[in-house]
Parts: C-alpha cells; sequence; structure tokens
C-alpha cells in the first residue's frame, strides 16, 4: 500500500463519536491539560450526532420543581427501572453528579425551559418519581449539542468531520491508535494516540423499524471487541414504545416520552385505556389506579395523586403495545394510539411538544392538537456495551473508554428515559478526564507498518471485486433478521436461526461489490459498516440466547418470567481468535445501605 | 398504492456533473430523500447524499428541488403533480464534493470566530443564575437552527454575489443573536458583527426566513435587532458627538 496514500496525525487522547458523550469527553480532555493534544472524530458532520434527535430532556435530581427530589431517589428510580441488573456504582456516580452537569451547560450558555421563579424547569418522564427531566420543549438534545459544540470550538480541540473508524491497534497490551478514512476522499488517516476514548452510540440500524440513522451500526462495540475488549448486557436492546407507524417512509421515527410526560394517554383500537391492565407487581401502588387519578395528576395535582400509567418504563409500556396489537386490538396501520388533543389544549401542544407537531403534520398529515397519533414499538437503544471501570470508563484494554451508549451497565437491563442524556455528561467527562490521566503513561506505543498496510487492503477489497452483493442489499438482509429474531419478544429456536442467518449473511458481506470512486461512496461505506453490524447483530443474538429469563427490555416467550438468581448475572462477549465467547459473570452485590435504600425508599 | 416517478439528480463533481434521470417507485407519504434512497440502493450504490435523523431535526440533507433549497427529508413526493420531474441539485452556494453532497465547511469556519459566550457572574454563592421563561423565549428561537444552511444557499449575498469572505450569512446571523440576546452574556459582538461578519451586506429581502424549515424569523427577530443594535452603537449622531468630544 502506497505511503502516500495515508495521513498521520499524533494526539494525546482521539474521541471517536461526536455526539453528547464525544463532545464532552474532548472539552474535559482538553481542560484538563492545557498542553494536550485532543482529537475529535465524527463520522458525520458536526453537530449531526444522534444527540440532536434527543426529545424530552436530561434526567437530574435538581430539585427545582419538587424539592423531595434528590439523587438517592434518582438512583432508586434508575436500578428499579433497570430491573436491578444495572451496574450500582454508574447508578450512583450518574444520580450524583448529573445536577452539576446540567447546571453547568447552563454556565455554557444552555438555555433551558425556566420555573416561575427562573430555574431550570423539570418534566415528568416515564419511571421517574418526581419531575426529573431539564428540557427545552422537545429538542432538548438539540440545544445540548449545540452548547457542547460551541464549547468545544472554543477549546483547542482538532475536529476531523466526516470521517469513519475501520480499526483500532494495540501493541503491548496497550492502545496504540486507530484507522480511519475521510469520506470525502476517501483516503485512509492513522491517529496514532496512548488514550482513545469511544463515543460512537448504538447499535440500532441492526433492526428494521429503528429511530436509530445511518450512522447507528455498532462501530464502537465492534472496534473494541475487535481490539479484546469485553462487552456485555448485549441482550438488553430498549425498543421505545412510541415510533411513528404510518405512512411507512417514517416508520420508527421517535415520537417522545415527553408526549406521555405532558398528558398524553395511549387507547387501543376500542378507546380502552389499557395501561392500567399492565401493572408490573414491582410498580403497584406507585401509580394511579383510576383515570380520574391520573388526571388529577396531570392536571397538576401531584402530591395527592400518583402518575398515570403510560408512565411506566419504557421495557413495561411496549410490551404492552405488543400484546395490544398481537391480541387484535391495534389501530389500522399496526400501532395503537397516543392521544394528546384530548388531554391538553392546542396552545399548551405547540409550545410543550412544537417539534412532535410539526414532525406529525408535515410528515403524517395528522394534527396532534386535534387527533390521536398512531404509534408502535422502535428500536432506539442499546443498554449493552462495552465493559468500563465504573470510576474511570477505561475498558478492559489500557487506554481505551467508552461513555455514552456505547459504556455498558450503567442502565442494566432497561434504561429510563431521560436518563441517557445526564449519562453522556456524566461519564463523558469522566472518560475525557481520565483518558487524559492515562494520555500521561508515555508516548502512544509503535503500530507495526504491517497491521496499517492489511487494514487498508481489507478496506479496499470490495472495489477489486466483479459481480459481487450489492452491499445495501445484504443490510436489508441482516435487518430483516434481527427485527423477526431479536425482537421485542425472542426464544430459543428464532435466536439460532438468527445466528444461523448471520453466519450466512457474514460471507455475503465478505463478497459485496463496489462500484464507483473512493470519494463520497456511500455504497462502500455502507459495505465497511456491515463488519461492525454483523458484530454486534452476533453478540446480541448470543447474549439473548444465553439469558434464560424474561427481565427488562430482553423478554423470552420461552422463559417468560424474572428469575431472581440471573438478576446480577451479566452476559460477558470477548473475542478468541476468530470465535466469540459468551461467559457469565456475576456482578459484586449491592452495598447494605443502597440495597436498602432501593427495597425501602428514602 | 406506489406509482412511477421521475427524478432528475445531479450526477457528479465540482469539476463536471450532469442530471441523470431515474424511475422510482414512489409509496405513500414518501419524501423525497426516501427516493434518493431507493436510487442508492438499487440503481446507483455509490451515489453521494447526505442524511442523518430523517425527521427534520439535524440538517443534514440539504438540497435544491427544482431550484428551491428544501430538506429532502422534510419534502413529500406528493407535494408535486404526478406527471412532473422531480429535479435534485446540490446547494448553489457550496462548491460541490459529489452527486448532492457540497462542502459546508465554511460556515463551521466562520462559527469558530464567532467570539465566544461569557456569563455574567453567578447571581448567587452556589453559581447559578435565575433566568425567567420571557427572557430566554428570544434566543429559544434562534436555538432552533439546526444548521442546514439552507438559508446560506438562498441568500443572493453567497448564493450569486459570492461574497463569502465579507459576509458570514443569515445562519451565523442567528447563531451571533443566540449570545447577543442571551440573558446571562456579557460579551460584545458587534465589532465582529459589523466588519469581519459584514452584517450591512443583508438588506433584509427575507428570503432567509422563507426557506427555514425550523420556521425561525430569522430577518425579523435575528438580523433587523442586531443592526439596530450596530446603529445605537456607530451612527448615532449624539453619540458621535460626544465621542468626538470625549475623545
Amino acid at each position: 500500500m502506497a505511503a502516500a496514500d495515508l495521513r498521520t496525525y499524533t494526539y494525546d487522547v482521539v474521541v471517536i463519536g461526536a455526539g453528547g458523550a464525544g463532545l464532552r469527553a474532548a472539552i474535559e480532555a482538553s481542560a484538563h491539560r492545557g498542553e494536550a493534544k485532543v482529537a475529535l472524530v465524527c463520522k458525520s458532520l458536526l453537530g449531526k450526532a444522534h444527540t440532536v434527535m434527543a426529545e424530552g430532556g436530561a434526567a437530574a435530581a435538581l430539585a427545582t420543581v419538587m424539592k423531595e427530589d434528590n439523587w438517592r431517589v434518582h438512583f432508586r428510580d434508575t436500578m428499579r427501572g433497570g430491573k436491578m441488573h444495572n451496574n450500582w456504582r454508574m447508578a450512583q456516580i450518574h444520580a450524583q453528579e448529573a445536577p452539576d452537569r446540567i447546571n453547568e451547560l447552563e454556565a455554557w450558555g444552555a438555555l433551558f425551559d425556566r420555573t416561575p421563579d427562573g430555574r431550570i424547569n423539570q418534566r415528568p418522564f416515564g419511571g421517574h418519581t418526581y419531575s426529573r427531566l431539564a428540557h427545552v420543549g422537545d429538542r432538548t438534545g438539540l440545544e445540548m449539542i449545540r452548547v457542547l459544540q460551541d464549547k468545544a470550538v472554543h477549546s483547542n480541540i482538532d475536529v476531523h468531520m466526516e470521517c469513519t473508524i475501520v480499526r483500532l491497534f494495540v501493541s503491548g497490551g496497550r492502545v496504540a491508535g486507530a484507522l480511519g478514512y475521510f469520506r470525502e476522499t476517501g483516503r485512509f488517516v492513522l491517529f496514532r494516540a496512548g488514550a482513545i476514548v469511544l463515543a460512537t452510540g448504538g447499535i440500532g440500524k441492526g433492526w428494521q423499524i429503528t429511530s436509530n440513522s445511518w450512522e447507528y451500526t455498532g462501530d464502537g462495540h465492534a472496534l473494541a471487541y475487535d481490539a479484546g475488549a469485553e462487552l456485555l448486557d448485549m441482550e438488553f436492546v430498549q425498543f421505545h414504545p412510541t415510533g411513528m407507524v404510518w405512512p411507512p417512509s417514517v416508520r420508527g421515527i421517535l415520537v417522545t416520552e415527553g408526549v406521555r410526560g405532558e398528558g398524553g394517554v395511549l387507547k387501543n383500537s376500542s378507546g380502552e385505556r389499557f395501561m392500567f391492565r399492565y401493572m408490573p407487581d414491582m410498580f403497584k401502588g406507585d401509580f394511579a389506579d383510576t383515570e380520574a387519578e391520573a388526571d388529577a395528576w396531570v392536571k397538576g395535582d401531584r402530591t395527592k395523586n400518583r402518575r398515570p400509567p403510560e408512565l411506566l418504563t419504557r421495557d413495561v409500556v411496549s410490551k404492552a403495545i405488543n400484546r395490544e396489537i398481537a391480541e387484535g386490538r391495534g389501530s389500522p396501520h399496526g400501532g395503537v394510539f397516543l392521544d394528546i388533543a384530548s388531554k391538553q389544549n392546542a396552545d399548551y401542544i405547540k409550545k410543550k411538544l412544537p417539534s412532535m407537531y410539526h414532525q406529525f403534520k408535515e410528515l403524517a398529515h395528522v394534527d396532534i392538537t386535534k387527533d390521536a397519533m398512531e404509534i408502535g414499538p422502535t428500536t432506539h437503544y442499546v443498554m449493552g456495551g462495552i465493559k468500563v471501570d465504573a470510576e474511570t470508563q477505561e475498558a478492559t484494554v489500557p487506554g481505551l473508554f467508552a461513555a455514552g451508549e456505547v459504556g455498558g451497565g450503567m442502565h442494566g437491563a432497561n434504561r429510563l428515559g431521560g436518563n441517557s442524556l445526564s449519562d453522556l455528561l456524566v461519564f463523558g467527562r469522566r472518560a475525557g478526564l481520565h483518558a487524559a490521566e492515562a494520555a500521561k503513561r508515555g508516548s502512544p506505543p509503535h503500530i507495526s507498518d504491517s497491521e496499517v498496510d492489511v487494514t487498508m487492503q481489507e478496506a479496499l477489497a470490495p472495489f477489486e471485486r466483479a459481480g459481487g452483493e450489492n452491499p445495501f442489499a445484504v443490510q436489508s438482509a441482516l435487518q430483516a433478521v434481527m427485527q423477526r429474531h431479536a425482537g421485542i419478544i425472542r426464544d430459543q429456536l428464532g435466536l439460532e436461526t438468527a445466528l444461523a442467518e448471520l453466519d450466512k449473511l457474514k460471507i455475503r458481506a465478505l463478497e459485496t461489490e463496489v462500484t464507483g470512486s473512493r470519494e463520497y461512496n456511500p455504497g462502500w461505506h455502507t459495505a465497511l459498516d456491515l463488519r461492525s453490524l454483523l458484530i454486534v447483530s452476533e453478540a446480541t443474538a448470543r447474549a439473548a440466547l444465553a439469558r434464560t429469563e424474561s427481565r427488562g427490555a430482553h423478554t423470552r416467550s420461552d422463559y417468560p418470567d424474572s428469575d431472581e438468581r440471573q438478576a446480577r448475572e451479566q452476559i460477558v462477549i470477548k473475542k478468541d481468535g476468530a470465535r466469540m465467547t459468551v461467559r457469565h459473570e456475576s456482578q459484586p452485590p449491592i452495598p447494605a445501605d443502597l440495597a436498602k435504600l432501593i427495597k425501602e425508599g428514602s | 398504492m406506489s406509482e412511477q416517478r421521475r427524478v432528475r439528480l445531479f450526477r457528479g463533481t465540482r469539476e463536471r456533473g450532469e442530471l441523470k434521470e431515474y424511475a422510482v417507485a414512489a409509496g405513500e407519504g414518501m419524501v423525497v430523500l426516501d427516493a434518493v434512497h431507493a436510487i442508492q440502493a438499487e440503481q446507483a450504490p455509490d451515489l453521494a447524499v447526505r442524511w442523518n435523523c430523517k425527521a427534520g431535526k439535524c440538517g443534514s440533507c440539504s438540497a435544491e428541488i427544482n431550484g428551491k433549497p428544501r430538506l429532502l427529508c422534510m419534502t413529500r413526493m406528493s407535494d408535486y403533480p404526478p406527471d412532473e420531474t422531480i429535479t435534485v441539485t446540490p446547494m448553489k452556494a457550496f462548491p460541490v464534493i459529489k452527486d448532492l453532497v457540497t462542502d459546508v465547511s465554511w460556515n463551521y469556519e466562520v462559527n469558530k470566530r464567532i467570539p465566544a459566550f461569557q456569563p455574567r457572574a453567578a447571581d448567587f454563592p452556589d453559581g447559578s443564575w435565575r433566568m425567567y421563561q420571557y427572557e430566554v423565549e428570544r434566543p429559544q428561537e434562534f436555538r432552533k437552527c439546526i444548521e442546514c444552511f439552507l438559508c446560506q444557499d438562498v441568500c443572493h449575498v453567497l448564493r450569486t454575489h459570492e461574497k463569502h469572505s465579507a459576509f458570514m450569512g443569515p445562519a451565523m446571523l442567528v447563531r451571533a443573536a443566540v449570545y447577543e440576546m442571551h440573558p446571562l452574556d456579557e460579551a460584545d459582538r458587534r465589532e465582529h458583527l459589523r466588519h469581519e461578519g459584514g452584517i450591512g451586506y443583508c438588506n433584509i429581502t427575507k428570503c432567509c426566513t422563507e426557506v427555514c424549515p425550523e420556521s425561525i424569523t430569522i430577518t425579523d427577530n435575528a438580523i433587523i435587532p442586531l443592526k439596530e443594535r450596530l446603529v445605537d452603537a456607530y451612527f448615532d449622531p449624539l453619540a458621535a458627538l460626544w465621542r468626538k468630544l470625549t475623545g
């Protein structure tokens, strides 16, 4: 391979991914060591990452709306929402540090909606005991990414846009660098760095119905796996209860949980508010029993009344919707109804949910101030990810860090809405801080020319083939497999079928053909992304097969109940030669004081 | 349900290119981005187009449909008569990279030079401030900006006269307006707006406001108030006299 084809940079810290977690990590790394050279690499243009689509808000126990709130309640909600499977220490750090991270954003220019006394306003959300989500209408993610983006461009950070990383290098047991290509030119770039933060988000592009964009192909999960790091909890994929279902071209696009937070109700084809029938034992007594009580809560009387059951955790609501549809009580286009028009007036809806109003009006010709929306579950978020140290976010490979969705453990078996935006701030900061510390361990280890050459040759191989497969066709076949066999409801036979099908797809992926030049060639990009998608899909299917119980977002029709013995067991995935290995690992027990807090409340 | 539509796409690079016509089956509710993706998946895998959210929230899929700056994901095929060929071309105000993708890096460079947010000292010892909803609503309108750069594309100062070196364009004026009208901000951007930003080039034709997919009232709410601030600072005759007298 011609060395002239390769640009090389050397940095102290390289952050891969420029959503909220990546931006926050890069800001921290550059602030922590004024002299540190920090690079931020993004697959798209800066400011377009998936954080921009987050709508409802960021969860933090600021107690500006309900003074009863504090980190202990937030911690308890997070653990219960995660079905006790969370890494307790991450859940604790998250609950304790989230308020500082939100206040810090305000100091950097964020304009959150206000309370009457001029503080940050907070809205109710699924699974949160108190009104806890700092928000800006229904475009909170946009606000956060813009604030972080402007903070980052005024920090000393080199931004490499539209650059996709295809491989990490590990040398002498330490991270040494990363190889990628620029989309515009198709030319390769080698980043030498002794500390790398992965902040690449999720894996949702592995399913047909998804709220995720083209970028969400599990790159970070796959890069870490290939580098020898461990993945955990990959069976826990969140299906958000409310995605658009009609028209077909918008199927899967997110409808914020904020609609329910602001009083929206779920109804089936006979007009029944069915969520009252789906109360899990764990939450009995925490939610309203009657429509009258739920309505009184929505109207603002929140001390004497309990929350509506529509605000149960996402795993519960998704499964309820799934069952209503399966049992023939769905809407005309295969969803159920989400109705806010009958609960709030038009002005309120337009003010609190402006982008939902706009989205339905433009894309579905539905006026949500007058009519109900048709919605159904959509693949949204992966709780599983790279196994990291709770304090430092360092993976099992020294020098490698992970933050945000690509990190694992924090959310357990189900993530609460709003906990992602706060997660990426809390752990983005910690990852950046500790990556900057790790960079002090010495200059990056040597990367052999031959490893770089082989990687570039592999990446260019699709151009050499003639008469091969269309990469878009292979991707779409993979999505069909995962949708069918690794969706909301799973069983042994389906998961085994998925693994067999994925084996065939691996061969097809190696036979993809790409035509045209290397310049901005989406066919080529899709062919390269297939490698990541296949790894994360296999990891999900293998972990789902290994977890012989139903818990949170993972539901097995052949093991419909939760098994307490598996509550704190994690499925850990690791590469061994060419083989994907699966093992069970027990998490350390929850300390007695925190266990008591979860059990009894604070 | 589906009907055959004809779509003409610009295929090529900065140096050379042509409009190529494709046939595509258009289903109910299909947007132009879906048509572009269908062509990409089945007929032209190397067709370059940017996209991310597909819901009008990220501002990636900006291009021109029949010559008008639009987001491809928010424009329905059914908005055009069935027998009409829909023509999609890249934004004209920026250099083409390939097909529908343009080089928008200039915008990022301009943004970097806008003086950063600089909050006043905290109102309380705990480092916090108080802001009221009526105060934040004004800059919140500008924060709706999704950086699609369609307003830059339509602005004749950039599109026709190519004054990129002298004028920051409506999108970046909106960006400056966020901070200028931020209740906590104390930085002074007037000098920057006047000289490097070239705000005087804007002759308030409001084309930018018309194309904004977020319905930001760019001209009336962002640019004109910024112009007024400059007038107050630099062109007030009494102030000018005072400056002269006091040196």
